[in-house]
């Protein structure tokens, strides 16, 4: 009873608001960090440094003022926020924060679930968050979001494939499609997968940016072309819902890539018994300073880069990555066939 | 089989990137522009009429109104025009200031520019560092004449109080943080990658295209056409200073933009000969107690940061104020270009080409 119902109960919990207060602290992060990229202090006033700044942010968009356009179509114009961020949210269940760990006496382990279709479930999950997007923008029956969303689906999806077949490479080479299992791999065959697939990793990285709408892809939400993109019509809560998938994506993305590429909740060097004191920091800590870097990595890229045009993203997409990640998977696969 | 219409698409008046009050009303084929129509016209002050019913010193206010983010450059074009009119002579130290002035001006407007630029094609830093250094030149300016962005910083005739003691030093000390910047501006920008493909090959116009378009300023230099009022037909101290005219070859977005950045520099050396070699003496010439100019008419243009700056006044020489005054403003002649440049361009490129030609709305509609 404890160990089917209580405990994944409570990890559902825990994650569910983990990921929601990282979500609106990483919000956060992304003003100060960029304040300062841009040497200015970020927000200030509420609370010491502005700690309590998201706070204030949801409090703010809560009790706004909800509007739904008039010719805006009524039901999926209410669905289209839920619809991007329910998928952003699910994605935590198969993502392992650190191996099976024993608390009182338990043997819990430090992920929802594991299912051996792990990589699979993420990547139909996340591309249905794109309906979302595409959805906000055709019912708010408006010309901005309408051209935003366009663009949203065309990027999405074809930065989908090139990442897609990216990922085949990784299975390729773990022999799992597991995420637990996809770790365990890497601490196998003695090698983090961004040394044994940096191409895949870069490919990756770069389809994970454009599939969060991140600078340098963040067309459809681009602020001085579109005034903002697919979110135009919206306020308030349904707008925070928007605001939020897209941050919880930016986690998903990270934590996939660490996952995948930097041996997850692995310390550096898990193989070699020099460096085992690592192993006295728990696993997850390990965990969620890789994917701080790649959260910070998002940043940096937004506080620094200018912003791609539509058919120079799709150029780069269909031209450059695709072509990229097919010639690595056969690469890939090659080389294991003569291996074994 | 498939019907297709064109989409219009009304971009402002009120929208993040059209800077002020500009509508474009676009008819795009996809993302493709097909035609544009560009409305003005939503901040008319009125200013041309205006002035035929102020005294002359009192219409230095009212040019303070049209290009806003280069207050001074206005000033001295309205005040030299008056002073041809009247045939009053400047004396030198005024002359120096003025240019002092208008330069640094110069570089407040297009630290102006080239944070909104960037800003438009998505490069939000330079904005906030282009910022920080136009708020040096504001505090010079504040120093000397009180106001930070209306100035009012011109007499007919020479200028409304001396510099500031220390004023001269501080602003060579802004000259040397200045050079550093501008390299810390184009080190994000010049060789990125994305900002060449963002650029480059955008809104080409050639060099006869451009002058048969009235286009003037950085716009046209950058069509490779070496016409600068500075060095064509000297004003203030210009003809005994040491400057290059930078001009771009192929007329897109990337040599506008470089053409201003070296700009920069220029004025930076115009602004350093000038602190330096400042002559002592009178800050006003021999003007009139009552300022009333003989019946005639004038027009004399300065380089404003935008491009040509020139000023049409008609004296009947009965009354305390101009019988016709009338503006030729660079930023209404260049948003003439608008509609050419971005024919068969995306919509995002709409946005980068009205940055490219610099425009300020108070100065197109007046």
């Amino acid at each position: 009873m404890v160990d089917t119902v209580v405990i994944p109960l409570l990890k559902i919990l825990i994650v569910l608001n983990a990921t929601l207060v990282a979500v609106t602290y990483m919000v956060l992060l992304e003003r100060k960090v960029i304040a300062w990229a841009q040497s200015r202090l970020g927000p200030m006033r509420v609370g010491p440094y502005g700690i309590l700044q998201p706070i204030a942010d949801a409090v703010k968009l809560m009790i706004k003022e909800d509007i739904t356009p008039v010719r805006a179509d009524r039901w999926v114009f209410t669905a289209a926020p839920i619809m991007s961020m329910v998928p952003a949210l699910i994605v935590f269940a198969v993502i392992p924060f650190g191996p099976t760990v024993t608390i009182f006496g338990h043997p819990v382990p430090l992920y929802i679930t594991d299912i051996n279709v792990g990589l699979l479930y993420i990547v139909s999950v996340a591309s249905v968050g794109v309906y979302g997007i595409i959805l906000a923008g055709w019912s708010s029956n408006s010309k901005y979001p309408l051209l935003a969303s366009l663009r949203a689906s065309a990027q999405l999806i074809s930065y989908e494939i090139a990442v897609t077949m990216t990922l085949v490479s990784v299975i390729l080479m773990a022999g799992s499609l597991s995420m637990v299992g996809i770790v365990n791999a890497q601490y196998n065959q003695h090698v983090w997968y961004v040394f044994a697939q940096p191409v895949a990793f870069v490919i990756v990285l770069i389809g994970g940016l454009a599939e969060t709408n991140r600078a340098p892809f963040d067309l459809p939400e681009a602020e001085q072309e579109l005034t903002g993109g697919f979110h135009t019509e919206y306020s308030g809560m349904r707008f925070a819902l928007f605001f939020l998938a897209e941050y919880a994506n930016m986690i998903v993305v990270s934590s996939v890539v660490t996952t995948l590429f930097l041996g997850g909740w692995l310390p550096p060097f898990p193989n070699l018994s020099v460096f085992h004191f690592l192993y006295y920091i728990p696993s997850w800590i390990w965990f969620f300073i890789k994917s701080f870097l790649f959260l910070y990595l998002f940043i940096w890229i937004r506080a620094t880069l200018p912003r791609y045009r539509y058919d120079q993203l799709m150029r780069l997409g269909w031209k450059v990555l695709i072509p990229l990640g097919i010639a690595n998977l056969i690469v890939t696969g090659i080389v294991k066939v003569l291996m074994s | 089989m498939f019907d297709t219409n064109e989409l219009v698409l009304n971009m402002g008046p009120q929208h993040p990137s059209t800077h002020g009050v500009l509508r474009v009303v676009l008819r795009l084929d996809g993302e493709k522009v097909v035609d544009c129509d560009v409305v003005i016209g939503y901040l008319h002050r009125g200013i041309e009429k205006l002035s035929e019913n102020r005294n002359w010193t009192q219409i230095i206010l009212l040019t303070d109104r049209m290009d806003y983010v280069a207050a001074a450059t206005n000033n001295v074009g309205y005040c030299e025009t008056v002073e041809k009119l009247m045939q009053l002579e400047v004396p030198r130290r005024a002359r120096y200031v003025r240019t002092i002035l208008c330069e640094l001006q110069r570089i407040a407007s297009h630290c102006l520019w080239v944070g909104t630029h960037a800003m438009d094609i998505g490069a939000m830093t330079v904005f906030l560092y282009a910022f920080r250094e136009r708020e040096l030149i504001l505090d010079l300016f504040e120093e000397f004449c009180g106001a930070r962005l209306t100035y009012n910083s011109m007499r007919i005739g020479g200028l409304p109080q001396d510099l500031p003691s220390g004023w001269d030093k501080k602003v060579l000390q802004f000259c040397d943080i200045m050079d550093t910047k501008v390299g810390e501006y184009e080190e994000l920008l010049t060789h990125n990658r994305i900002w060449l493909e963002r650029t480059k090959g955008i809104g080409v116009i050639s060099g006869p295209e451009a002058v048969g378009l009235g286009l003037c300023g950085p716009a046209l230099r950058g069509s490779g056409v070496p016409r600068d009022v500075r060095k064509d037909e000297p004003y203030a101290a210009y003809d005994e200073m040491q400057f290059d005219v930078p001009i771009g070859t192929a007329g897109d977005t990337y040599d506008r933009y470089l053409v201003r950045m070296e700009e920069f520099r220029q004025s930076l050396r115009i602004i350093r000969q000038a602190t330096e070699g400042l002559p002592e003496g009178p800050i006003v010439g021999k003007v009139p107690r009552l300022i009333k100019p003989a019946a005639g008419e004038t027009y004399h243009a300065i380089e404003s940061p935008k491009g040509e700056l020139g000023y049409f006044i008609v004296s009947d020489g009965k009354s305390t104020n101009p019988y016709r005054f009338r503006v030729r403003p660079p930023s209404f002649c260049n948003l003439q270009g608008l509609r050419r440049l971005v024919r068969g361009h995306l919509v995002a490129d709409v946005v980068a080409l009205i940055g490219s030609i610099d425009i300020v709305l108070g100065e197109v509609d007046r």
